[in-house]
């Protein structure tokens, strides 16, 4: 079968696992950001026992794999008597892996914000709260920026996993065509190309504009 | 609820230990060979021909941001339609070995690009040939600075070798996956999984750190 023949009589399973790729990696990406802001902050705490459970997690997470996690969570979890739904599960781990690698950015962000800023912000009397939130914050994001591109470009990759648990991403549907059709180099090649534009030029470019309009925000060109 | 069975994971914990080594196995195996063929991948960046930089630069960006489950899929299944049967143990080295040989390029480029100007002039002028220059000259500086990155990469390998089980590498994950099949538990092996691989990965990171700072030390940096 020509490529482009097989291109029109699949394109609807390919535009379907795309969008619930897309949505997973969305959805993943901002509980990564959520996770990694609350474990880097909590990480670098005065109370010993935030900063454990800290730690715990990102050891945890860290120190597994992102599969044996989604296992862990698909199958497992329910005997606890926590069931959620596969495309949750989906979502949340790969969020949770990468917010455990996101929390060491958080943290090597927060601690390149030079020491007179705390001095100052101190000196003017802000609250540990305000001064986070307004002097240490806005320049630790504009520090992160560039490594967490990276990291949304492994988080993109990560989403692929799901489909191990049967979410019916992009890897899922590919899977799919391939089994119904054996042509596998169209559809796991087709599959390559989509992921590959996303990355290079959505979650890149992305990423790169957020840093130019982060920089000028804070007045550094 | 929760019942965990002690007699049961006794049972099944030789059988994990075993897919442990595959597991070990796979890392290193992919590890080699992402090694040699990294190196491969930075010296062609670094030759004369444009169009040759820019298509290695252009495949490992290419390796980098595509999912190693599907490039372990497409090099498994694509083999055989055109006639080259590959093993799953043989695809899957490739294809991971071929992942982080795009990682460990841009770890040994830093590392070169790191040694000062002036050593290839100094080797220029005293008449070394470039492969001389290189192997006695620029990788022995550039290769200590490397050593933490490709330390880091080696435990990355390892985390993502349970990928290998979907085309059927009896590694730790394929075996807890077929003891849970065959016993309708999933709890034990799973756990015992997830364990194995923190009591082999926190260790192995923690003496990648301590490694990085004693030479950081030795090579006269801060700390």
């Amino acid at each position: 079968m020509p490529y482009l023949d097989f291109l029109m009589t699949y394109s609807s399973r390919f535009i379907d696992g795309t969008l619930i790729t897309l949505g997973q990696f969305g959805l993943a990406a901002l509980v990564a950001i959520v996770a990694a802001l609350i474990s880097g902050l909590m990480k670098m705490a005065h109370s010993k026992t935030m900063r454990a459970i800290a730690i715990i997690y990102i050891e945890i997470f860290r120190g597994t794999s992102l599969l044996v996690q989604l296992y862990w969570f698909y199958f497992v979890l329910p005997l606890f008597g926590f069931t959620l739904e596969k495309f949750t599960v989906g979502f949340l781990t790969v969020g949770l892996c990468y917010g455990a690698y996101g929390a060491e950015l958080v943290r090597g962000a927060i601690q390149s914000v030079p020491r007179g800023q705390w001095e100052a912000a101190l000196a003017l009397n802000m609250s540990p709260a305000k001064r986070m939130q307004r002097i240490i914050l806005p320049q630790a994001l504009v520090a992160i920026l560039p490594p967490w591109g990276n990291l949304m470009i492994e988080i993109l990759k990560g989403t692929a996993l799901v489909a191990l648990i049967s979410v019916a991403d992009l890897m899922f549907e590919t899977r799919q065509v391939n089994n119904n059709t054996y042509l596998s180099a169209q559809a796991f090649g087709t599959a390559l190309i989509i992921y590959y534009i996303f990355a290079r030029f959505m979650v890149t470019p992305i990423m790169r504009w957020l840093e130019r309009v982060m920089a000028r925000k804070i007045g550094r060109t | 609820m929760l019942d965990w069975k002690m007699d049961f994971t006794w049972e099944i914990l030789p059988r994990l230990l075993l897919a442990a080594g595959n597991t070990m196995l796979a890392a290193g195996g992919g590890y080699a060979v992402a090694v040699v063929l990294g190196l491969v991948f930075a010296l062609a960046q670094r030759t004369r021909s444009r169009t040759l930089t820019f298509i290695v630069r252009e495949l490992v960006e290419f390796i980098r941001s595509t999912p190693l489950l599907l490039q372990i899929f497409f090099i498994f299944y694509v083999g055989p339609q055109f006639g080259l049967r590959l093993s799953p143990w043989a695809a899957g080295l490739i294809a991971i070995g071929l992942h982080y040989a795009a990682y460990l390029s841009e770890v040994y480029r830093g590392g070169i690009e790191n040694v000062p100007k002036g050593q290839w002039e100094a080797a220029r002028a005293i008449n070394l040939s470039t492969v001389t220059t290189y192997r006695r000259i620029i990788i022995p500086q550039a290769l200590p600075p490397a050593l933490a990155g490709m330390g880091n990469y080696l435990v990355g390998i390892f985390k993502d070798t349970p990928m290998l089980s979907v085309i059927g590498v009896a590694e730790l994950m394929h075996t807890a996956n077929s003891i849970g099949a065959e016993n309708f538990r999933y709890l034990e092996p799973y756990t015992i999984v997830g364990l194995i691989f923190l009591a082999i990965s926190l260790p192995t990171a923690w003496l990648i750190r301590r490694f990085e700072t004693a030479l950081r030390r030795k090579m006269g940096l801060t700390r």
